[in-house]
């Protein structure tokens, strides 16, 4: 395990979040200000090779890009990333019985790992998950006996020979079908979905619910997690997120409103209600507010890569479990802790509800997150330094490395500093993707979707 | 959200009520303050998104922050009972009931949810077009049947934060009907909705329209005035088709 990290880093940088020199690659979207309300994205996820990037958006479509391949030639820079396909993926419904829309947005997108030359994905809107089939397709038959070219049908006696159909090479379709339609499992609306190291089985969690699926079979699911009270008047905590562990496929866990984790172990009992482990990290006396409870809500969980350890984003920070200690976390780290004085405010336009995601870069030594002004933020693990950058157009020439910004908390503002005043507060990072095995990451603003290289001399 | 470039005077007070342990601060100050999120959370509760379902999860943040807020006032002592005509502001039952007091709250503030019956809905389906005219009857009627004081506030809010699961639970798997299960059942009956007179039977058949045109000239409320007005809408509509 130690050798394997050591090779690894070697070849991708332990460095991490400053050695690596981050610069601006590419900028996918609208130019202009007015953002239209179905471009916002609402998620980005890189699939296991990192040669594809799916990005979902309220508007329920689905993009995806391909790196090209790299040129050998030109080896000052990766591939860029080109669209590959788009689809409409799920469309806006009505609930007749409650009289209320059901919201196209695409909430999470999940890659199944390659298995022949197709690609599979999961997407997922409040109510009901899609299994997508992406193909492609370079060649088409020709020369049928009973059908024209235009596809019109041949009258039969007219056939007087026959001849075998040959495939002739055409350009390049890439097709989007979908497979599997898995509906009317959620009452509540669903915030993840986790596909299991099995392959064959994958996760859906609700508010209050977790259900579990076979990839397969469409027309039933095991309810695996039930947190809803017999009387909803008892409501108090909810399900905000959850994940299968990367390899062992009879764990997951799953995180609430009230800051806890647990972690559920499918072989215990068929209803995973109570939990193997519970990570809960006692609250600081000295910090405590009537925002207290809010602002520990957790919006994202993510295990490393190893699966050794878990990622936990609340509103103020990211913090690092150790799988085998439930007593605190082994890291923690500030995303924007200038916030805290202003938590009223940010509770009047409900900005303290915002959800924020993370993520793990390929060795699990760089964690990242994102922030408010589209700043985000990346924490080295080994070196315990931090960097904040900014998806801004105004970076927009290729190779320029990103210049770090800084938030003035108080006091005195320097040159080059902003003010936490001066933030805004409407340009919001909340998705942000890490390749899986190479310093390319992908940042989503409201509408726009940035991707950044590390600087490769 | 913050005026760019606006300097904030030391002696000013932030908005923020936390991190200043209780005694450290003047106490109204940080009672005012208090209050004010209480309000400002009852507000956010009640501003549901009728298209959409609301956020669970940030209703539920929402509400134990106000229940939190709840108790530390009871603790202190400063939980008062607030009488229905508070000054200025809704009171607490009428503003927390039900989600149909949403719009029950918009009217309050002088908007008309009129426009929602205007689409000129050919079927009269009791839900849609018959609410709205339902509870512009149930807002000066709520006042008479909830808001005596008579009631202990502690007890009313319970029942209120109780009333707003309860509501999202029946949004989340009940049918129409039960969204408006506390409203009347008279409110079903055209006669009533026409007549503008809540429970009442007496209305013969016939009398329908007739009853409603003296009910615009006699209201039984002044603050039914607005009201009736919107009941005018719905006769329109029914009349129309």
């Amino acid at each position: 395990m130690f050798l394997k990290f050591s090779l690894h880093s070697m070849f991708y940088g332990a460095g991490g979040g400053n050695d690596i020199q981050w610069c601006f690659s590419q900028v996918k979207g609208a130019v202009d200000d007015d953002v239209a309300e179905a471009d916002i994205i609402s998620t980005v996820e890189f699939n296991h090779s990192g040669e594809l990037l799916a990005t979902g958006d309220k508007g329920g479509r689905v993009v995806i890009f391909q790196q090209e391949q790299e040129n050998k030639i030109q080896s000052h820079s990766r591939g860029e990333y080109n669209v590959y396909s788009t689809f409409q993926s799920h469309e806006p419904e009505f609930d007749y019985l409650k009289s209320l829309e059901i919201e196209e947005k695409i909430n999470k997108i999940r890659w199944l790992p390659q298995k022949n030359a197709a690609q599979f994905l999961l997407s997922t809107n409040d109510k009901t998950i899609k299994l997508w089939k992406i193909s492609e397709r370079d060649k088409r038959p020709e020369g049928y006996n009973l059908k024209e070219e235009d596809g019109r049908y041949r009258d039969p006696t007219t056939v007087t020979t026959l001849r075998v159909p040959v495939f002739r090479p055409m350009d390049l379709m890439v097709e989007a079908s979908p497979r599997r339609i898995f509906a009317n499992a959620h009452t509540y609306h669903i915030n993840s979905i986790s596909i299991n190291s099995d392959y064959e089985t994958y996760l859906s969690a609700d508010d209050l619910r977790i259900n579990l699926w076979h990839l397969e079979i469409t027309d039933r699911s095991f309810n695996i997690v039930d947190i809803k009270p017999a009387n909803m008047e008892e409501l108090t905590e909810v399900i905000t997120a959850a994940e299968f562990h990367p390899n062992s496929c009879n764990t997951f866990v799953y995180s609430s409103s009230k800051g806890t984790i647990r972690l559920c172990d499918m072989r215990a009992s068929a209803l995973c209600d109570r939990h193997s482990k519970l990570f809960e990290e006692p609250e600081d006396p000295s910090n405590r507010s009537f925002f207290s409870e809010i602002i520990s809500s957790i919006s994202d969980v993510k295990f490393s890569h190893s699966g050794r350890y878990m990622m936990t984003r609340d509103y103020l920070s990211v913090k690092i479990w150790d799988l085998n200690m439930e007593n605190r976390p082994v890291e923690t780290y500030q995303v924007h802790e200038y916030l805290r004085s202003k938590l009223c405010s940010l509770y009047e336009n409900d900005c303290i509800f915002d959800k924020f995601e993370c993520c793990w870069n390929g060795s699990d030594s760089v964690v990242m997150t994102g922030s408010y002004n589209n700043f985000f933020r990346m924490f080295d693990r080994n070196t315990k330094r931090d960097i904040t950058l900014e998806a801004s157009r105004e970076n927009n020439k290729p190779r320029t490395v990103l210049k770090p910004r800084k938030v003035c908390a108080s006091g005195k503002r320097k040159k080059d500093e902003i003010s936490v005043d001066s933030l805004d507060f409407n340009k919001k990072i909340l998705h942000t993707a890490w390749h899986p095995k190479e310093n390319i990451i992908a940042v989503a603003t409201t509408n726009n979707l940035y991707i950044f290289q590390d600087k490769v001399n | 959200m913050f005026a760019r470039g606006l300097k904030r005077k030391s002696a000013e007070e932030p908005e923020d009520v936390e991190g200043c342990p209780a005694g450290a601060r003047a106490a109204p100050s940080y009672s005012l303050q208090r209050q004010s999120l209480l309000d400002m959370s009852l507000v956010k509760l009640q501003l549901c998104h009728m298209l959409v379902e609301p956020n669970l999860c940030r209703s539920v943040l929402i509400a134990n922050t106000v229940r939190q807020i709840q108790e530390e006032m009871t603790r202190d002592g400063t939980w008062r009972v607030l009488a229905p005509q508070a000054a200025g502001r809704a009171p607490l039952d009428r503003l927390v009931s039900t989600d149909i007091l949403c719009r029950s709250v918009r009217e309050q503030e002088g908007e008309c949810p009129a426009p929602d019956m205007g689409d000129g809905q050919p079927d009269l389906v009791p839900g849609p077009a018959v609410a709205p005219a339902a509870q512009a009857l149930r807002s000066p009627q709520s006042s008479l049947w909830e808001g005596d004081g008579s009631r202990e506030s502690r007890g009313g809010f319970q029942k209120s934060l109780d009333q707003i699961f309860e509501t999202l639970e029946s949004q989340a798997s009940g049918s129409v009907e039960e969204l408006f299960a506390d409203v009347d059942s008279s409110y079903y009956d055209l006669d009533a909705v026409l007549t503008g007179m809540v429970g009442s039977t007496s209305s013969g058949p016939g009398s329908g329209l007739q009853a409603f045109a003296s009910a615009t000239t006699s209201p039984p409320s002044s603050s039914c005035r607005s009201d009736l007005g919107e009941l005018d809408h719905a006769v329109e509509i029914l009349v129309e088709t």
